[in-house]
């Protein structure tokens, strides 16, 4: 159960140390003090250990995790989560812009709200925003789920691809190619799952969301979509 | 007299000689490509979009020449005397700097753009020499890592196929900010080449057309390029170098930046440099052709004192050894191909002449590399067209023509009296016009004058 102090210790030791965990680990839970908002936190992480951060962090906190699970006791910088590939990020707070960006798996929980451009480019990974989202998110989203308990900022989803977006509030306007569709069964039951990976099933159901994804009419060059290059 | 003044009687039209007609008169502003590409627009609504650089006539590196030895210094001997090529890259910064035999790396070139086999190729040709070959916009295949002993893994905008993993195995990582092909815009990859394995490893529907975003998604402008590349280090535990790739635009600027926010290389590429798909109109008028942009990437390195300290690797219009011993002598520390190692593997080969008959056009001006349907085999993902290249064979014709680059270089600069090709210098050069006189700021042959420096 190691704690580690970020006053005193310095990050790239900190760091280096956790990249060095074994996947048989038995050092599982750490604890990490006065983060002071430092940036790329816990980044690279390879192992199914417990992060917890006691405090806020810079950016790109967690960045391109695979298994590990962690915790900010705090707000998070830019980037959040960025281009992760399993595990669990969990936000107590509110998340900066581009948060979960190019993620291609595991789960984003942010609490609070994320700003600009959450979920750019997400590429198979799960976020989940207890909060409000900020505009231009989900901008080129090409796989996995973005869930919204509040509402969404302006050109949600614009030139998407085939993620899918779940927003339980308003919209204040969606981005080009964008568009509301009809939920399926099979939406339903991965927008059910995600919320119960988040903890959240007794505080919200999938029928108070609505869906957005593509149009997919802007697939293919053609003079038609002129206007929209 | 008089009479030889009167106007002579008009003649029958039948009887006028085919002498009396000028020949037809194209104009040089409308000229017969420009009306093509007008009928083109009208009749298909779209912008044209082909492979390769900029075709249009620019300043290059043909419009320089070296001075050789003379009186007052002497050269050394051509198969005797050492003439280095050998250079070290990334070590402001990693813990594992890059070590190359020759100054000549592959540029960055997609699996996806190209096919598997041309990609083991370059990797097979690169390895024999002893330099890198780069990925590109769709992530690293397990071939190219099993090939290339030296691998570059670039880092796009489009994060297509990114994983911490491949940033592990890795022996640089390059951040791509643009190519000199399109300064501003990002990758593209028409449906034809979307096959399902592309397809999965840049998460994107099958046979879609893609435009991948032409801006980074989690950090804009210098301040936060510093805290990306901390990031990457972080992740990789500070040892691989890392590369900041930028299209030739405003390189005194870019390169200053790119050093400020810590990049261990700075990677310039000039408008001749090659894509696999863009916009005509964009690879012919943005950016700027590679001999304007490398003096002025120098002077920044030279004003932060940090030259021969971040490596430059310039690229664009690369083709023999005298291209890179001038690029070297304007103070660049290594040079990138890309089109013309394309050309090494078979690209444009005459033989071909039939099959490029059918596609209309001829080999020399084949450019259609967005469509999929290469003969040679090296711009497709079609599984029979990729078959057609031996991947071992055209490793090692890539071979042989990055060792004639090396030879040719070693020439030059034992001419000028080197004993390491980094120590050729402007001083050794002059230029042929006014142009590039003022570009590479080397005085025009047989003067003393420098276009825009102190004087005049």
């Amino acid at each position: 159960m190691p704690v580690v102090d970020l006053a005193t210790v310095p990050l790239r030791s900190l760091n280096a140390d956790l990249h060095k965990l074994p996947q048989n680990t038995n050092e599982t839970h750490w604890t990490i003090r006065n983060p002071g908002g430092k940036h790329a936190l816990a980044v690279g992480l390879d192992a199914p250990v417990t992060v917890e951060i006691e405090g806020h962090v810079g950016y790109y906190c967690g960045g391109m995790n695979k298994e590990a699970t962690i915790v900010v006791a705090g707000n998070a910088g830019v980037g959040v989560g960025e281009n992760m590939m399993s595990g669990e990020i969990r936000i107590k707070g509110d998340a900066s812009q581009a948060a979960g960006a190019t993620g291609r798996g595991g789960l984003l929980v942010i609490e609070g709200d994320a700003s600009a451009r959450c979920g750019i480019s997400m590429k198979g990974i799960d976020i989940v925003v207890k909060g409000s989202i900020g505009p231009m998110s989900a901008f080129m989203a090409q796989e996995g789920n973005l869930v919204v308990l509040g509402d969404a900022g302006e050109a949600l989803g614009d030139s998407i691809y085939e993620a899918r977006l779940f927003v339980r509030g308003t919209v204040r306007s969606l981005g080009a190619d964008c568009v509301e569709k009809p939920m399926e069964a099979a939406d339903r039951t991965a927008l059910a799952g995600v919320i119960a990976r988040a903890g959240l099933s007794d505080d919200v159901s999938p029928d108070e969301f609505k869906l957005y994804g593509s149009a997919r009419t802007l697939y293919h060059f053609h003079v038609d979509n002129a206007s929209a290059y | 007299m008089t009479a030889s003044l009167k106007p002579m009687p008009a003649a029958p039209l039948s009887d006028m000689p085919a002498t009396a007609q000028t020949t037809p008169r194209f104009s040089a502003t409308f000229d017969p490509h420009t009306i093509s590409e007008i009928q083109r627009a009208a009749a298909t609504g779209i912008y044209d979009i082909r492979g390769g650089g900029a075709k249009r006539k620019l300043p290059h590196f043909d419009d320089l020449l070296f001075l050789g030895a003379s009186i007052s210094r002497y050269p050394l001997e051509g198969y005797r005397e050492k003439c280095g090529t050998d250079i070290v890259l990334g070590a402001r910064f990693a813990r594992k700097p890059i070590h190359l035999k020759i100054p000549i790396t592959i540029a960055g070139m997609s699996f996806g753009a190209l096919s598997g086999p041309a990609k083991e190729a370059l990797g097979r040709g690169a390895t024999i020499v002893g330099t890198s070959t780069t990925t590109g916009d769709g992530g690293m295949t397990p071939e190219e890592r099993g090939h290339s002993q030296t691998l570059v893994y670039q880092y796009l905008p489009s994060r297509y196929g990114m994983n911490p993993d491949d940033l592990r195995k890795a022996d640089a990582i390059e951040i791509v900010i643009g190519q000199g092909a399109k300064p501003g815009g990002g990758g593209m990859l028409l449906g034809q080449k979307i096959s399902p394995r592309v397809a999965r490893m840049r998460n994107l529907p099958e046979g879609i057309d893609q435009r991948s975003a032409c801006r980074h998604p989690d950090w804009t402008g210098p301040d936060d390029l510093e805290i990306k590349i901390e990031e990457l280090r972080e992740i990789t535990d500070w040892e691989k170098p890392i590369y900041v790739k930028v299209g030739a635009s405003r390189p005194y600027y870019d390169t200053a930046l790119a050093v400020k926010s810590g990049a261990d290389v700075v990677v310039l590429d000039g408008m001749q440099g090659g894509t696999a798909a863009t916009q005509e109109v964009f690879i012919e008028n943005v950016g700027l052709p590679i001999l304007a942009a490398i003096r002025p990437a120098v002077q920044a390195l030279q004003d932060l004192g940090m030259h021969r300290k971040v490596q430059l690797i310039v690229s664009g219009g690369i083709r023999t050894g005298a291209d890179v011993a001038k690029a070297l002598a304007l103070g660049a520390d290594a040079v990138a191909i890309g089109t013309a190692a394309l050309i090494a593997l078979g690209d444009n080969d005459p033989r071909l002449e039939a099959e490029y008959a059918k596609l209309g056009t001829t080999a020399g001006a084949y450019d259609d590399w967005h469509e999929g349907r290469d003969p040679a085999g090296i711009t497709t993902q079609d599984p029979e067209l990729a078959a057609r290249l031996d991947p071992v064979k055209a490793g090692r014709r890539l071979a042989n023509y990055l060792s004639v680059l090396a030879l040719e270089t070693q020439t030059i600069a034992r001419a000028c009296g080197k004993s390491h090709v980094h120590n050729l210098e402007p001083e050794d050069l002059v230029a042929l016009t006014v142009e590039a006189a003022a570009m590479a700021r080397v005085p025009l042959a047989g003067t003393n004058w420098i276009p825009g420096s102190a004087g005049f």
